[in-house]
């Protein structure tokens, strides 16, 4: 524990002790990954998850619950200064080890989307093996479905708009540059509190 | 001149000692200590006891490399006692042979209590001491069983 003693959460308070994860691990992990395989079926759709963690929660309920659903042993996780905090937590409830660049990671976890790093930085995969690419969990102030980007492709009738708050300009212009790299880039899940919302790769951003 | 590591293997830690005789003790044992203490802290599970598979890993004598022995079922466990005000104070942690998960939380809590200064005295009078005074008497009659079958080979010295 001495160890991330000087690392603080997202809101800005010390890290008190290990909380526990999942009441009822089995179930509650489905749950959790039915809820991010909708998202991922309709990108831009906000889904909920269902609430099941007693304790105070060290990164947003619906980003804890990815992580305590989809990361172990397997998967290197890089997580930014706003949820280095969380290292603890991660390593005690998925054994998941710590990625020391963004491109080493599987899974990365952004508490504060402005110091989002560029997204060419993360693992895009190669055209043999696109799966080895990362997946981004961003937790943002809101997501909204009546404003924001409008999105298009597979999983999507016609379009659909998504608004998360508040993500720096350059993202999308970043977004835009990785759709020509298909089937390589980044799966994108949004998380704000209980709800989620997924941007994969082979979604289109209409600027 | 010492070489001792600063953190030395060779002799189990108090903590080691009490949780390899909890994590030995039947599970009704350890209910019945646990239902007989007068005054039951107040905890939550940190990872509710869950069952999976270890590998045991052996050597064949003091020199042989180290091998994938074979695997064995386990189950774990950790707690958090909570102080009146509804913070955490001590971890405790279980890990025992088999499927019981309320054994292996009945260790964890014993753990947990065990460093607590003002519980630990207690709990290791009425509860390690017993039970270990019981394994080491049920080890030395298997020993004593076992030893009724024990052949001394020698060599007589033979003449010149």
């Amino acid at each position: 524990m001495s160890g991330i003693a000087t690392a603080h959460l997202a809101d800005g308070t010390a890290p008190g002790p290990l909380e526990p994860g999942f009441a009822d691990p089995v179930h509650d992990a489905q749950a959790c990954f039915r809820a991010v395989l909708d998202a991922m079926a309709h990108p831009g759709r906000v889904v909920r998850v269902p609430n099941a963690l007693p304790g105070r929660v060290p990164l947003g309920f619906a980003a804890t619950a990815i992580a305590l659903s989809l990361c172990d042993i397997d998967t290197p996780v890089w997580l930014d200064a706003a949820s280095a905090a969380v290292s603890g937590y991660l390593a005690f409830h998925c054994g998941a080890p710590l990625a020391a660049t963004p491109a080493a990671a599987r899974f990365a976890f952004i508490a504060n989307a402005d110091a989002l790093p560029p997204l060419d930085g993360f693992a895009l995969g190669s055209d043999e093996h696109p799966e080895r690419s990362a997946t981004l969990v961003i937790e943002v102030a809101g997501l909204a479905n009546n404003s924001g980007a409008t999105l298009r492709g597979p999983g999507i009738r016609d379009e659909i708009r998504l608004g998360a708050a508040v993500l720096p300009a350059r993202f999308w212009t970043e977004r835009a540059m990785l759709g020509e790299l298909f089937p390589r880039g980044l799966d994108i899940v949004f998380t704000c509190g209980d709800a989620l919302a997924a941007l994969p790769r082979s979604t289109r951003v209409v600027l | 001149m010492s070489l001792a590591a600063p953190h030395d293997h060779s002799e189990p830690t108090a903590r080691q000692r009490w949780l390899a005789v909890l994590a030995k003790a039947p599970v009704t044992r350890l209910a019945a200590a646990w239902e007989s203490l007068g005054d039951k802290p107040a905890y939550r599970l940190l990872r509710r006891g869950e069952t999976g598979l270890v590998m045991v890993r052996g050597r064949i004598g003091g020199s042989g490399s180290p091998f994938n022995f074979g695997e064995m079922t386990m189950t774990r466990a950790a707690v958090q006692l909570l102080d009146p005000a509804g913070g955490v104070a001590e971890t405790g942690f279980g890990h025992v042979a088999g499927r019981s998960v309320r054994r292996a939380e009945l260790v964890a809590l014993f753990d947990a209590m065990l460093q607590d200064p003002a519980r630990h005295e207690a709990i290791i009078e009425r509860v390690v001491v017993p039970l270990a005074a019981e394994q080491d008497a049920a080890k030395a009659a298997r020993t004593a069983k076992v030893m009724e079958s024990k052949v001394d080979f020698f060599t007589m010295v033979r003449g010149e």
